[in-house]
Order: structure tokens, then sequence, then C-alpha cells
């Protein structure tokens, strides 16, 4: 009997379904063992940054203190924990096997990934044209672009996964097949959203008070 | 679907071995572009070695030896030694633990194709405009306003391929961890397994910070950032941190599996098992841990400080006890065992003292003080060659002849055998001993030529002789395995009568299921218990029933190829510091990534549930296939 053509009641629906094939118990190792190796990449873009950190050719360059505004980052910062938090909803619901509750609130969890997308695309832009801020115009703003914009790209290829996975299953509900694939799209959405977390307190709360 | 040999076309078996995700179909696929990488790099050694065979030859003008030399360890380290061993644990460690296959076929497959397009994409560079020519380190203070696009391919290709190493120890890791046979616990495990499992998670922790200082440097190159540029506040340290945060746990990442390889060789062919198990996988453990905590020994005369360089010290110098226990423990498996010399035997027994020597020159250089002294002489590349050829070359060449006849089916030659081992450990001693000298009396490394009555003539021309050597004894075995494919002779499925380990009870090669039922493992070496007690298959854990398996597909390389072609698009974008580029190169770009995301998209929408093999097949492979 092939994954796709198992039906389930929320009362045969198994508790773990992320880990209730073998496939999905690889996946869920894989995928741990993934995102180790990502927290490696990010601490090596911390490091740097931090070594980095207000070196400037020349005192006419905009510094960490002059450019930062925390009003727009603590924004930022509410709507992707907020997002995280309905990615939980979502796996709530996955768990309880409500499909149409999963895909909305996974739904609500992209939508405010665009949002905070949108408004780190504002942030970059403003910093070049008020501060002539660029990617090339110091060590730091290269440090600085290349960690937040790692961390951007990260979100922008969550936004396009998870999008993907709800168009794609849209029609035939929910299995043990994408389930799992459900399942650690939202671990990633987890660890990205960790990150900001570091990257709100090292560089932006850091970068003002430090 | 049955495994008895179709005859097939060449077309056909073409298409098999680009769509494959069997694990040992894509050992094939790394043995044999590993094996074509380890002769570039080979040839690229030859040509170092004329040059310097005589004061103030012209064999190679100046850039061009840089180049060499440059590509001759990029390509050893990057292309050669890893992939061969990726070969070997592809080819055995999932048949060592019980399993149908690994535990991402798909990525396993890719990973292959990353590799092999990086490494392509690098070696294009001799073709489009010179070769990178700051060292296989490639420190950013030099390699930052190197001319031309070499360092470019250099970024990009190691970046390619990068991401395929990391994928496959990401997949061994998950492989091991999730995917052993009933009965199959840790502390039973194989140490080749053991080993591979420990270099998976040191690539799994040493290739990002990898990643990211090559992006740093592509960054600065060709879009305009300022990472390593002082002038603009930048700091080219950042990048021999990051590179040997990343550089030394890659020469474990080397070394253990090569340790794993004579730990499985040793006991077979003194037939008694291996001494001190347990202390073996806490040594290799250690070593992989300590193995992070020395980077900075590369960098004793970078100006880190004396507390820096003390800890760093005394931390390397403590690697030399796991090792040491590692050592002794091989040489009391021989001691009182019934030792069978083979063609992979006499490697382990030329192993042993080859990597000593390597081994306590390493300590020699973790003295701080007399490393001011070594630095950047020959003495640092005899050491690095007497681990690397002593233990890693060595131990792949005896793998090649030890896992031969399960990957292939035949027996390599064991006369050409031996004419091999003689040329090639001989040639390795004359070229590499008499370095130490000339590292001793100052002659710096990767400078093109020296002066003549300094006392280095004689030892330099003793050092290329011996190169002639080691290659005589390469083309020696590629004789033998063009001569071993023209036999007809198939060999069983236990060649060497005294495996230990569970590859050596499936047949040679091994259905491409592997176990008709998934084995129940009884203790450590578990097919020679099953042997001990007269049996002669394993004792199976499952009823004989459907078997799941993975669909082909050719996804995997069109996403390495896709971003291949990204990466020419990247060299040549508009803003790139060479000044040659044009706007095509960002449509390029954009088309090469398009066509990787496309293809992941693709993979991510497309259902792959694979497919059953019914059970009267198995069967049925059981009754015809089975060779005694």
């Amino acid at each position: 009997m092939n994954l796709l053509d198992q039906k389930f009641t929320p009362q045969t629906w198994p508790e773990h379904p992320e880990t209730a094939t073998h496939e999905g118990k690889n996946k869920f190792i894989g995928f741990w063992l993934f995102l180790a190796g990502e927290t490696v990449l990010f601490a090596s873009l911390f490091a740097t940054y931090l070594a980095l950190k207000d070196s400037v050719p020349n005192s006419e360059h905009a510094l960490a203190a002059d450019i930062y505004s925390l009003e727009l980052v603590f924004i930022m910062t509410a709507i992707l924990l907020t997002s995280s938090l309905t990615s939980v909803y979502a796996i709530y619901h996955m768990r309880n096997y409500n499909f149409k509750q999963m895909q909305l609130w996974f739904f609500i969890t992209v939508l405010l990934g665009a949002s905070f997308l949108a408004l780190e695309i504002y942030e970059f832009n403003h910093y070049v044209h008020h501060y002539n801020f660029t990617f090339s115009s110091s060590a730091f703003s290269s440090a600085y672009y290349t960690l937040v914009g790692t961390h951007g790209a990260h979100v922008c290829f969550g936004l396009g996964w998870i999008l993907a996975l709800i168009f794609r299953n849209q029609k035939r509900g929910l299995n043990l097949y994408n389930a799992p694939k459900y399942y650690v799209a939202s671990l990633y959405w987890h660890f990205i959203d960790v990150v900001w977390v570091f990257i709100f307190t090292v560089v932006y709360l850091m970068g003002i008070l430090g | 679907m049955s495994s008895i040999a179709v005859k097939k076309g060449f077309a056909s078996t073409v298409w098999e071995y680009l769509t494959t995700v069997d694990h040992k179909k894509i050992a094939h696929l790394y043995l044999g572009a590993g094996g074509f990488f380890f002769l570039l790099g080979g040839i690229e050694a030859m040509f170092i070695r004329i040059q310097l065979m005589k004061p103030q030859n012209n064999f190679v003008n100046e850039q061009l030896f840089n180049e060499i030399m440059t590509m001759h360890g990029t390509t050893m380290i990057f292309l050669a030694a890893m992939p061969l061993l990726f070969a070997f644990m592809n080819a055995v460690v999932p048949l060592q633990i019980g399993a149908r296959d690994v535990a991402f076929p798909f990525l396993n497959a890719l990973g292959f194709w990353l590799f092999f397009w990086g490494g392509i994409f690098l070696n294009l560079s001799w073709f489009l405009g010179g070769a990178p020519d700051a060292g296989w380190t490639s420190y950013a203070s030099l390699s930052l306003r190197s001319e031309g696009h070499g360092i470019d391919f250099y970024t990009l290709g190691i970046q390619i391929s990068g991401f395929g190493t990391l994928m496959s120890g990401i997949n061994f890791l998950a492989t091991i961890i999730t995917m052993r046979a009933p009965g199959m616990s840790f502390m039973r495990m194989p140490l080749f397994t053991w080993t591979t499992f420990i270099a998976s998670s040191l690539i799994l922790m040493a290739f990002p910070p990898l990643t990211i200082s090559i992006f740093f440097l592509m960054f600065d190159r060709l879009f305009g950032s300022a990472f390593f540029d002082v002038t603009m506040g930048g700091n080219t340290i950042i990048w021999e941190h990051f590179f040997w945060i990343f550089g030394h746990p890659e020469v474990y990442i080397l070394i253990l599996p090569a340790f794993g390889i004579f730990s499985e060789i040793i006991p077979t062919f003194s037939r008694k098992r291996l001494f001190g198990y347990s202390s073996m996988v806490f040594a290799t453990i250690l070593i992989g841990f300590l193995g992070f905590m020395v980077w900075a020994h590369h960098m004793f005369t970078t100006g880190l400080g004396n507390v820096a360089n003390a800890i760093f010290a005394v931390a390397t110098m403590a690697i030399a006890v796991p090792t040491g226990i590692k050592i002794f423990n091989w040489l009391f498996t021989m001691w009182g065992g019934s030792i069978k010399i083979s063609v992979p035997m006499l490697y382990a027994l030329g192993f042993i003292p080859s990597f000593v020597m390597g081994g306590v020159t390493g300590v020699m250089q973790a003295a701080a003080p007399l490393d001011y002294q070594l630095h950047d002489t020959y003495f640092i590349v005899a050491h690095f060659h007497y681990v690397i050829i002593g233990g890693v070359v060595f131990a792949i060449l005896a793998a090649t002849h030890f896992y031969w006849p399960k990957m292939f089916g035949k027996m390599l030659s064991e006369k050409l055998g031996y004419v091999t081992f003689a040329f090639f450990f001989v040639g390795f001693h004359m070229t590499f001993f008499v370095q130490h000298f000339l590292g001793l009396m100052g002659m710096p490394r990767r400078v093109a030529t020296f002066l003549p009555n300094q006392g280095f003539d004689l030892y330099n021309f003793i050092s290329s002789m011996g190169a002639f050597f080691m290659a005589i004894g390469v083309i020696v075995l590629l004789v033998n395995v063009v001569v071993t494919s023209l036999k007809k002779e198939r060999v069983g499925n236990d060649p060497w009568q005294d495996g230990r380990t569970m590859e050596w009870a499936l047949s040679s090669p091994p259905v491409y299921y592997n176990f008709k039922q998934i084995p129940l493992v009884r203790g450590q070496d578990t097919w020679w218990i099953e042997k001990m007690e007269g049996k002669d298959e394993l004792t199976p854990s499952e009823p004989l029933q459907d078997i799941h398996m993975p669909n082909n597909s050719i996804i995997p390389f069109f996403i390495a190829l896709g971003l291949f072609i990204a990466a020419f698009g990247a060299m040549y974008n508009p803003l790139n510091s060479v000044g040659d580029g044009h706007p095509m190169g960002t449509v390029v770009l954009i088309l090469g990534l398009a066509l990787m995301f496309g293809s992941m998209l693709v993979r991510s929408i497309r259902d792959d549930l694979g497919y059953y093999i019914p059970k009267e097949d198995i069967e049925n492979d059981a009754k015809g296939g089975k060779v005694s």
C-alpha cells in the first residue's frame, strides 16, 4: 500500500506523523544534522561581523550606532517571532490531522515572513540611500550585509519552500508522505527565527548600546 | 526487475550511471572520477619534480610553477583523496551496517555530481586563462590581487564540490544513525564505519567555515565587497583562521577513514580480532574532537602571541596520544596473529612506520619555537606528504586491492600489486625523506627554482627520481586494472577467505538490494561469528518480504549542472575585479540558478515513492544468482 493512498481519521492518525515512516525518521535526523551545519555557518558569519564591526576606511563612513534604528528592527523581530508561533499552530493542527487549519496557519506564516522580508528590503534600501552604506563601502558594510543578507536569503528560500508545499498538497490532504515535509519546513522556519534573535541581539542591540 | 545480468548497450549503461542512486554504483563513479583527478594531480606533481630536478631549471616558468603547485595541492586534497575515500565509504559502509542503501540515496547522487562538476570547473581554468596560483591555502593577502580568473576558478569550483562533500557527510551520519540492522549497536560497528561516522561529523562542522570564507573571497573578487581589503577596513587574518578551522579538521577527515581501512585490513590478515576495539573507538572520537582545537598551529608565525601559540602547541601535542593508542592497537592486533601477507596487508605494514615518521615530525612542528625555523620550508612538505601519502594514499591503494573484488567481482592481480607496492613505497621514501634535510637546510617551499651549490642539488635530484618511481608504481596499477577488467574469472563472496564484517557475506558485487533479508547482528565481526558456527550465510532478522527501493533520477545531475553554469555567470559578471565582466554574465548566473532551483522544485513537487521488488523475484535471484 503506498503512502499516498493510505487514509486516516483523526483517531488513526499517528501521534508523531513526521517520524511514523522510515523515510520520515531519516528526514528528521538528516534535517537536524543539516541545521547543525547551518549553525556553524552562521556562527562563522557572526564571528566575522564582530571582527569587522565599525571597521571602516575613514571617519566619513557611517558606524553601527549611526545607522541602526531599533523601532524598525523591533517590528521586524515581533513579526518574525509571531511567524514562528503561527508555524507551531500549523504543526499542532498537523498532529491533529486537521489539514485545512494547518494549511491556513502555514499560509499566515508565509504572509508574516513576506512582510518581514519587505521590511528588510526597505531597511537595506534606507541604509543605501540615506547613509551611502552599500555592500562595497567598507569591510563593516560587507560583513553586515553578508550576515543579515544570508539570513534574509534563508527567509526567502523558506517562503518559497512552504508555499510550494501548500500549493502542491492543496488538493490531496495530509498523509504520511507529506507530513514529514511540512514538519522539516517548520523546523527550518524555527531555525531562521532563532538566528534572527541572535542578529537582533548581536547586530542591533549591541550595535547601538555597545 | 531481476538482478541477473541483462546485456545492456553502452548508452543505457551511461544513462544508468547518470541517474543511479545506488550506493554501489555511486562508489564506482567516485572511484572513477577521484582516480581521474588523482592522475591529474600526479602529473602536476611530476611537473613540479621535473622542474626542481636541477638548479635553475627552465622546464616551466615561475607563473606556471605557481599554478601547477597550487593545482597539485588543491586537486589532491579536494578532488582525489576525499572522493576516493568516499568511493570506499559508499561501497562498504551500508554493507557493513546491514543496510540496503544510504539514508538519502538521492542526496548521495547529488553529492557526487556536485563534486564532479566542481572539479571539472576548477580544472577548466587551465583552458580559460590560467589556473589558481596562490597555493592550495589561497591566503587572501596573496589571492585577492592575483591577476586573471585563476582564484575565481578556485573559489567557485571548491564551493560547488564542497557542497557535495557536506551533503555526503550528512548522508553518512544519518545512515549510520538510522539504518543499522537489528543488533548492530554502536559498539559493534566495524571500525571503518566508525571512522566514517566521525569523519562525517568533522565534515559537518568543518565545511561551513570553508564555505563562508570562500564566499568572502568570492564576494571580494567578483562582487566588490571588502572583507580582506585592508584599505577598506578589512582583515586578511580572518581568511587564515577560517581556512585552518576548516583545514585542520580536513586532515582528520582524510586520515580517520584511512585508519578505519587499516583497522579492517590488519585483523583480516592477522586472522585475529582487532585489539582494543573500544580504545580504538575512543581514540577516533578524541582525535576528531581535538582536531578542532589546533588550527592555529598552522599560524604560529602569523603573530597571534605567545599565549595563543603555547595553548595550540600543547593541544597539538595531545593529539599524538590517541594516535599512539591506535598505532599500538594495530601492532598488538598483529602480535600473536596468524599473519598472511597480501597486497593490502603489505600496505598496512608499510603504513605503520611511514605514518609514525610523519607523526613524529608533526610533533616537532607543534613546538612553536622550532616551527619558526621550519615554517614554509621543505620540512613541512616532507611532513605532510608522510602523513598524507604514508597514511591516506597507502590506505586508498590498500583499499583498492582489498575492496576491488567486492566492488567489481574480480581480483586485482597480486603479482602486479606487489610490483606497484615496491615502486610506490621505495619511491615515496626516496622522494620525501630527503626533503626533511632540504627543509632543515633552509630550502623554502613553493619556490619555482633554487641556486646551485647550496647543498640542495643532490637531494633534489634524489627526490625527483623517487617521484618517477612512484609514477611507475601508479602506471603498473593502471595496467593491473585493465588486465583485471579483461579477465573472465569471477570471485565468490569472501575472496580473502578471512573476511570478518558483513560485506564479505554477500555476493561480489552484491545484488542491487544488498540483503535479501536484513541480517540479525549477533556481535562484533558479524560474519566471522557466523562462519565460526559453520554457517554460510547471515542470520536473517526478518521473513522474506517485498523490498522497498528508491527510484533512479536524473535531477541530481541537473541541479549540479545548474550550479556549474551559474558559476560561469558569477565569474564574468560586470562587477568582477578582473575587469572583463559582461552583462551576459549576470544573465548566465540567473539562468544557472534558475536551472538549479527549478530542478529542486521539480524534485519537491513530483512524488517519488520508490518501488517494491516482489519477493518472488528475490527468491529467483537467490536461486539463480548465487555464487558460492
